[in-house]
């Protein structure tokens, strides 16, 4: 999944190739069928909760064109149906409900 | 010649991308200061910019991890980001591979650095340049130091590749003007973005200004990960600067701003015997 969000946020071979024929795209990596669903649904807010590096998943949601309150809503949306984030670095440590930037 | 200038400066990409959600004279006054930097940075006609970056994975991944990296090519290009969500045209900036070569020969002698002939830049070290050098028009010198896959270098071998970087930049003829990008506490790239831990970074930022080595060094990574967020990995790249500038530092600027998700700093540090 990390490798995955790496070649699409710096390779636009694989952002065309996301676009013509996403499912052959990812046929070429080794993914949970959750991971699979997350992406093939943009689902954001369950990358996060799988653990997808930060600063990867928010230049992917920059390339599907996410506006910043989306992107950020996404995610809470994200922990709140699918639990806390399960792996790396990025965890959340606000509440639920306390917007820091406003958003 | 030698080192001419040193400084550090914040990166974060809603510096440009997400100025337009900020109070106006907010952005103005924090825009304004950096490029006040680059006024300075142009004063003391620098021949190259070496870039001390943490870099977001445009470039280098978990399957093959440098600690330290530096560029050594003609040509780079960036950002890689959707331009339009960064606020900067996606444009080719000049390097050095020769100047570039010789760096990395000396720095070898007491660091241990991967080189990259290819390197895309994302907005770690655009957002700098796009305030620094608007024209693109001098030659980058990129060096990275993981701050993003754990497990990161020690605080002290960032020191010492800060150390080798001075000691390289006084041994080739050009004039070398050298940055750090990074932040202080924050927890970008989360549904936290905008917590921002003032008093850490005060605190910091005091520490870097009288460059104080034990005091800089004396943060753990499970420390700055519980009181700075995953992003105060990045005080690396600014404690790198003060190796290499062996001065005194200046705030010029220090004022967080949470929409830009980050405590934006601007600070020069002089260049020390």
């Amino acid at each position: 999944m990390q490798k995955f969000l790496f070649d699409i946020n710096r390779n636009t071979g694989v952002q065309r190739q996301y676009q013509a024929d996403l499912t052959g795209l990812l046929d070429q990596y080794d993914l949970t069928g959750e991971e699979r669903e997350a992406i093939a649904t943009r689902d954001i807010g369950l990358l996060y909760v799988l653990g997808a590096n930060g600063q990867l998943l928010m230049h992917y949601a920059a390339f599907l064109g996410m506006p910043w309150a989306d992107y950020i809503a996404a995610m809470r949306k994200g922990i709140s149906r699918y639990g806390p984030v399960r792996a790396g670095i990025y965890h959340m440590t606000t509440a639920m409900d306390e917007k820091v930037a406003g958003v | 010649m030698s080192l001419v200038f040193a400084g550090i400066a914040s990166h974060a990409p809603g510096i440009t991308g997400r100025a337009n959600l900020v109070d106006p004279a907010v952005a103005q006054e924090f825009h304004g200061a950096y490029r006040g930097m680059a006024q300075r940075l142009a004063a003391a006609r620098p021949d190259a910019l070496i870039v001390v970056a943490a870099e977001h994975f445009a470039n280098f991944f978990m399957n093959n991890m440098p600690s330290f990296a530096v560029g050594m090519a003609d040509r780079y290009e960036g950002p890689i980001e959707d331009p339009q969500w960064l606020g900067i045209p996606h444009t080719a900036v000049p390097g050095s591979a020769a100047l570039s070569r010789r760096l990395i020969r000396e720095m070898m002698q007491t660091v241990d650095l991967a080189y990259a002939e290819e390197w895309k830049f994302d907005h770690g070290i655009m957002v700098p340049l796009h305030f620094l050098t608007p024209r693109f028009d001098l030659p980058i010198v990129p060096m990275n130091i993981n701050c993003q896959g754990p497990p990161l270098a020690p605080l002290h071998r960032a020191w010492a590749f800060g150390e080798a970087l001075r000691r390289a930049a006084d041994s080739v003829p050009e004039r070398i003007g050298l940055v750090g990008t990074g932040g202080i506490s924050h927890w970008p790239a989360t549904p936290d973005s905008g917590k921002i831990n003032e008093a850490w970074d005060l605190q910091f930022l005091q520490r870097w200004q009288v460059n104080d080595r034990p005091a800089l060094l004396s943060y753990t990574d499970e420390a700055t990960y519980r009181d700075a967020g995953q992003g105060g990995f990045e005080i690396r790249t600014f404690i790198a600067v003060a190796a290499a500038a062996r001065g005194r530092g200046t705030v010029e600027y220090y004022r967080a701003i949470p929409m830009f998700a980050v405590g934006c700093t601007i600070a020069d540090m002089g260049i020390g015997e």
